[in-house]
């Protein structure tokens, strides 16, 4: 009974958060135009540059594909790399309610009332998560129009699976933005931090430039980043479609399994979809090991510093 | 007792912000906490609703230790914030419902009390505004509202009027008087208004983390201040013989005000020099004059 009601306390702190933060249009306005202009700013500089990247990939085995499976493709990379990036920075960005609510010292409301301390900070946590699908998703629905006229080779399993990747992405996303913002008291503090995630976190997680580009050192550094292997399950999902419909395009034509073999898997590690650790190779299931392990670590922590910082006051 | 606090201490770092304080509150009745900004006054308070830790002392309330059944204490506590801790751009029936949510309310019971405080604060045109779209005495009985959702029996005023006009003031404390009145609610007001601490049943005064007097404003005006009688005709005589005498004396444009130990100094002094007394009045000590006393602070000052 005790745990039922705690729970109800949860769900209604949940939803005055989230109304909280749709009340106010421009911080939801922000959070979602900051992913769009990624989107436009890649498709508009990026997006030519990847697509001569997989029809060099063809051409230096004198191979030819369609070159609606390239567009579509190297749109398909695209979105997994704003997706990925943005499931980390929106969650970074749209956790103004809990900083707000320190600012304007709602939070001794909550603490005044018979309400566990706990409840209070997963309160946050799950309604920044639903922010953050909220605007992941609409990104998503416009990235999928856009796949939709280029070319979309992505099949109903995998879009599925790209919305189940977008979930861990948020998870680990808001838990991480939990346990560090959970220090800060400050807009100026929620700006810095967020402006430091924004900048960085597209290069260290291999958005921006594929990880497989980097010097080897550096590779095995950041294969050691649990936001890689969120990035790694979104190529996954976004690029099989594509290299099955490059696959069937080359049978076709006769060109030797081999062959293929080896142009495919050669895609496959330019472009991350392959991940490796010191030189083994990250199986798709370990991806969401790393990645959900960390999120569980993260949970701890973030539990450890509400409990810590309650006991301290 | 409804509250019994002793020997509270709390340090933040060097800085004794509650310094072994001790004091009771009786059912019922409007409690003061009086004191300059830093006294101690919102600490105590963070203390007592559990927002803050206590590094020494014993905090009970409704006979429950704060200790170890702070969740009951929290039921029986309503706050009422300095600086409203309302969603401003939520309606007011979103920030009652999410708070009254905190405390386990929801669905019918929601509703019953809402309707309750709805009658009792004459809620009903302002609940589906936007808190931001209120003006700062609509505000303030939302904020009410919300401390009351649980049915409290001891509502905390934390400097409720600081930064409202007067006529919001008024509006408040009419909110007060009748919530006192129809529930017999025990309220615990902190302020630095004297006017507010003189309608107090009981006042304690703090300064730096320290009690340095309590009683009923009555008791406390005859403990520490002084009374004075005013005097109209023949001032350049008075003045010159009643400072002949030691007092203390201020000279104004018409009349001359002399300090007095007591009420029946006045009739001493009446009895030697009727011809002073044709036109006068005597005065109370005030609240003012008791913080100067046992503070050495002038509130209207600091």
């Amino acid at each position: 009974m005790t745990k039922m009601t705690e729970c109800k306390k949860l769900i209604s702190l949940v939803s005055r958060n989230t109304k909280c933060y749709f009340k106010d249009k421009f911080t939801f306005f922000m959070s979602l135009i900051t992913p769009l202009i990624l989107f436009v700013l890649f498709v508009t500089f990026l997006r030519n540059v990847y697509i001569e990247s997989f029809e060099k990939a063809f051409s230096e085995n004198n191979l030819t594909v369609n070159t609606k499976i390239i567009n579509g493709c190297a749109g398909a990379w695209l979105m997994s790399s704003i997706l990925s990036v943005s499931a980390v920075t929106v969650a970074f960005c749209s956790n103004t309610i809990m900083i707000d609510d320190k600012i304007s010292s709602s939070v001794n409301d909550f603490r005044v009332s018979p309400v566990k301390g706990t409840t209070i900070s997963l309160s946050y946590f799950i309604s920044n998560f639903f922010v953050t699908f909220t605007v992941l998703i609409v990104v998503m629905l416009i990235g999928h129009i856009y796949l939709a006229c280029i070319g979309w080779y992505i099949p109903v399993g995998d879009t599925f699976m790209i919305i189940v990747d977008i979930i861990c992405g948020i998870l680990f996303g808001t838990l991480l933005a939990g346990v560090v913002e959970s220090f800060i008291s400050t807009q100026g503090g929620l700006s810095a931090v967020s402006t430091l995630v924004s900048s960085m976190y597209g290069f260290i997680s291999g958005a921006y430039m594929p990880i497989s580009s980097f010097a080897k050192g550096l590779q095995n550094i950041l294969s050691l980043l649990p936001g890689t292997y969120g990035m790694g399950i979104m190529r996954n999902h976004y690029l099989n479609g594509y290299m099955q419909a490059f696959t069937e395009e080359l049978r076709a034509a006769s060109v030797e399994e081999s062959v293929i073999d080896s142009v495919i898997n050669g895609i496959r590690d330019s472009f991350d979809a392959n991940l490796y650790s010191f030189g083994t190779k990250i199986p798709l299931g370990a991806m969401y090991g790393i990645l959900l392990g960390t999120c569980a670590l993260l949970l701890v922590a973030y539990v450890a510093i509400v409990i810590i910082k309650n006991k301290k006051k | 007792m409804i509250i019994e606090i002793e020997n509270l201490k709390k340090s933040f770092k060097d800085v004794k912000a509650v310094d072994g304080i001790s004091f009771n509150v009786r059912e019922g009745e409007l409690f003061a906490f009086l004191g300059v900004n830093g006294a101690g006054k919102s600490t105590t308070i963070n203390i007592i609703s559990g927002i803050l830790a206590k590094d020494g002392g014993t905090v009970k309330i409704c006979g429950n230790n704060i200790e170890t059944d702070a969740d009951k204490i929290k039921s029986e506590l309503g706050i009422v914030f300095q600086n409203s801790v309302l969603d401003k751009k939520m309606s007011a029936y979103d920030n009652l419902k999410s708070r009254a949510g905190l405390y386990g309310i929801f669905g019918k019971a929601f509703k019953a009390r809402l309707e309750e405080l709805t009658a009792l604060l004459d809620l009903k045109d302002i609940l589906k505004r936007p808190v931001n779209k209120l003006s700062g005495g609509q505000k303030r009985r939302i904020d009410i509202a919300r401390a009351l959702f649980h049915n409290p029996k001891v509502l905390i005023l934390d400097e409720p009027t600081t930064g409202l006009d007067p006529k919001t003031r008024i509006t408040v404390w009419s909110v007060v008087e009748k919530l006192r009145k129809e529930q017999g609610l025990t309220v615990f007001l902190t302020t630095h208004y004297m006017e507010e601490a003189a309608t107090a049943d009981y006042v304690v005064i703090l300064d730096g983390g320290k009690k340095v007097a309590e009683g009923t404003p009555h008791d406390l005006k005859n403990a520490y201040a002084s009374d004075f009688v005013k005097l109209y005709k023949h001032i350049d005589e008075a003045e010159k013989y009643f400072a002949a005498l030691g007092l203390n004396v201020k000279r104004e444009r018409d009349f001359v005000e002399i300090e007095v130990n007591s009420t029946a100094q006045v009739g001493q002094f009446f009895a030697d020099k009727p011809e002073f007394f044709t036109d006068f009045e005597v005065l109370k000590g005030n609240m003012d004059n008791v913080f100067l006393k046992v503070t050495g602070k002038d509130l209207k000052e600091v």
